[in-house]
């Protein structure tokens, strides 16, 4: 009997595979798979991250499309949401691991791609990894932007006006663009019903093709090696086959973030608050969610000093000069010696993070 | 290649010369006890979360008795009831009498109506015809009779109940 490439040493297993590598051609795959080498290094840590985003995402959908079975956009939010934490067997539990792994996975995001920025994974050919990751962010953030106000509590209410305002600050189109997100001039029913559309359809299908691209890319260019390890004479580099030796790691990994998202989902279940009342003052400590909170820190801080229009402008500017000089930096560092330009990259995303914890510290500080 | 059923899949590697339990194989049992563990800890919540209403569904269905405000129905009309989960049939015949029964059809599960031109109860779907007095099925495909209630009428309510 000829050899089976068959990963599985079991006659049932066996079989199945050898039929369906004859007609796919599994055995290619397994083979190119195996050839694929992940470098071996210290700072090897951080190439997991990408996968840790991934899981979370997928997290994401699964226990989304729990959510979809109980929930009811428009003017029913508040109250479908009560039923599934407190009418629905479980239903808590669903609830706050969509929340929690929501947050969990911008958090994963965020180290991903302050990790790829320091091993200056950006540069050439990886640039289109760097432009779609951002891509990613993007969309994870208006992600958790849309999901928060879905169940309609005080929180999510006040949240969602205050967030609005952002937009709504945009020269000349601002206000009119506040009104078409909003549906009305106020957040109301309209507002989570077209939030619901956004959080459960468009998002998702934005953001799917966009991870293919992602995930064809890193497949494609391979883990890139930070430039310390560049200085290493090739013959000397270490790495391990990305299958099954890098992937046995990534499921590790991915456990241990399914253990961290149980613990955190059943002992701090996720809170609701009462429903939203547009006649009623805002409650004392309103924040936004954490991976807001250095804007809307900065936000509060220039507004203060710079009363009026002036402070929002001003804060908002610095923003959008801030994130266009991180999408840019590829083609300002671009090249591998690591010359003056590469330095100041590092600089520039060392202080990134200072500025970023920096800002959501302080935000914290004063609630 | 293992021949038999009863194999166990171990090829000579993995079992030692002593047939004691290689490290491989019982790494591979571990695992497989490890995996059912988070398969069974996800998947309960998750049964549990999408069998919810099906939970609450089953103790609506042990009703055995519901009481209508019906005593001002006339004679010769009928009043459609939810009886637990499912449509139940009340009519006060013209000679005065009361009935009641489950208005599901025994053939496959439409509702039934009462025609009071033809005096009979007729199910629209495949065309099965009951008695309307004892709900015995009288022709088409019903293979049998309606499920009979038994109703008192009371001062202020007609009471419905599991004969
Ligand atoms: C494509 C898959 C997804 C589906 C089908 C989905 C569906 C839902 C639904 C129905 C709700 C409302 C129930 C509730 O508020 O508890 C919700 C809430 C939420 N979603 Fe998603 N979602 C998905 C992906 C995401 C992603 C990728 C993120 C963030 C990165 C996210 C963040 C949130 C947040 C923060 C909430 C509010 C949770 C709460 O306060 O209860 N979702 N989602
Ligand atoms: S279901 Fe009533 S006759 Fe077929």
């Amino acid at each position: 009997m000829q050899k089976s490439s068959c990963p599985v040493r079991n006659r049932y297993a066996t079989a199945v595979w050898n039929y369906a590598d004859e007609r796919l051609g599994l055995s290619e795959l397994l083979a190119f798979a195996g050839k694929k080498q992940v470098p071996q290094h210290k700072h090897s840590f951080w190439y997991y991250w990408g996968g840790i985003s991934l899981f979370f995402f997928l997290v994401q959908c699964l226990t989304g499309v729990l959510l979809l079975v109980y929930y009811r956009p428009g003017a029913e939010a508040y109250e479908s949401v009560r039923q599934i934490t407190y009418d629905i067997e479980f239903g808590w539990l669903v609830r706050s691991a969509h929340s929690w792994s929501a947050n969990l996975m911008v958090f994963a995001v965020f180290v991903h791609m302050f990790s790829v920025f320091l091993m200056k994974a950006y540069r050439k050919p990886r640039e289109f990894g760097w432009w779609s990751g951002l891509g990613l962010l993007g969309l994870a953030m208006v992600f958790g932007f849309s999901g928060y106000l879905l169940p309609m509590d005080e929180l999510a209410y006040f949240a969602t006006k205050v967030g609005l305002e952002i937009p709504m600050s945009t020269p000349v189109i601002g206000p009119f663009l506040g009104d078409l997100i909003r549906g009305g001039p106020e957040v109301g029913e309209h507002t989570v019903q077209r939030f619901f559309a956004l959080h459960v359809v468009i998002l998702p299908a934005l953001f799917v093709p966009l991870l293919m691209f992602h995930l064809w890319l890193v497949q494609r260019h391979g883990n890139a090696i930070p430039p310390g390890e560049e200085a290493v004479p090739a013959a000397e580099r270490e790495s391990i086959p990305f299958f099954p030796n890098f992937m046995m790691k990534d499921v590790a990994m991915w456990l241990i973030a399914l253990n961290v998202l149980a613990l955190l989902a059943s002992v701090y279940p996720w809170q609701l608050g009462p429903p939203a009342n547009p006649i009623a003052p805002a409650p004392l400590g309103i924040h936004p969610e954490w991976y807001f909170m250095s804007q809307f820190q900065l936000l509060k801080v220039l507004g203060n000093w710079f009363p009026g229009i002036t402070g929002e402008i001003l804060g908002i500017g610095l923003f959008t000069i801030g994130g266009i000089v991180w999408a840019v930096i590829p083609l300002y560092d671009n090249d591998s010696r690591n010359g003056r330009r590469g330095r100041i990259a590092t600089y520039i995303g060392f202080g990134a993070i200072a500025g970023l914890i920096a800002l959501t510290a302080w935000g914290y500080w004063v609630l | 290649m293992p021949d038999s059923v009863f194999d166990d899949g171990l090829t000579p590697a993995e079992e030692n010369d002593d047939g004691l339990v290689s490290r491989r194989s019982f790494i591979k049992v571990v695992g497989g006890c490890v995996g059912a563990a988070y398969a069974g800890a996800i998947g309960y919540p998750v049964y549990r979360y999408l069998a919810t209403p099906v939970t609450r569904a089953a103790a609506a269905t042990a009703v055995t008795e519901v009481e209508l405000d019906a005593t001002e129905l006339e004679p010769g009309s009928v009043l459609m009831f939810r009886f637990g989960t499912s449509p139940g049939i009340l009519i006060h015949h013209k000679d005065g009498s009361w009935v009641a029964f489950s208005a599901v059809c025994t053939h496959l599960g439409c509702t039934v109506q009462y025609e009071l031109d033809n005096d009979r109860i007729f199910c629209a779907c495949h065309g099965g015809v009951y008695d309307p007095h004892t709900g015995d099925a009288v022709s088409g495909p019903p293979p049998k009779g309606l499920t009979v209630f038994r109703v008192e009428v009371g001062d202020a309510k007609v009471i419905v109940s599991r004969s």
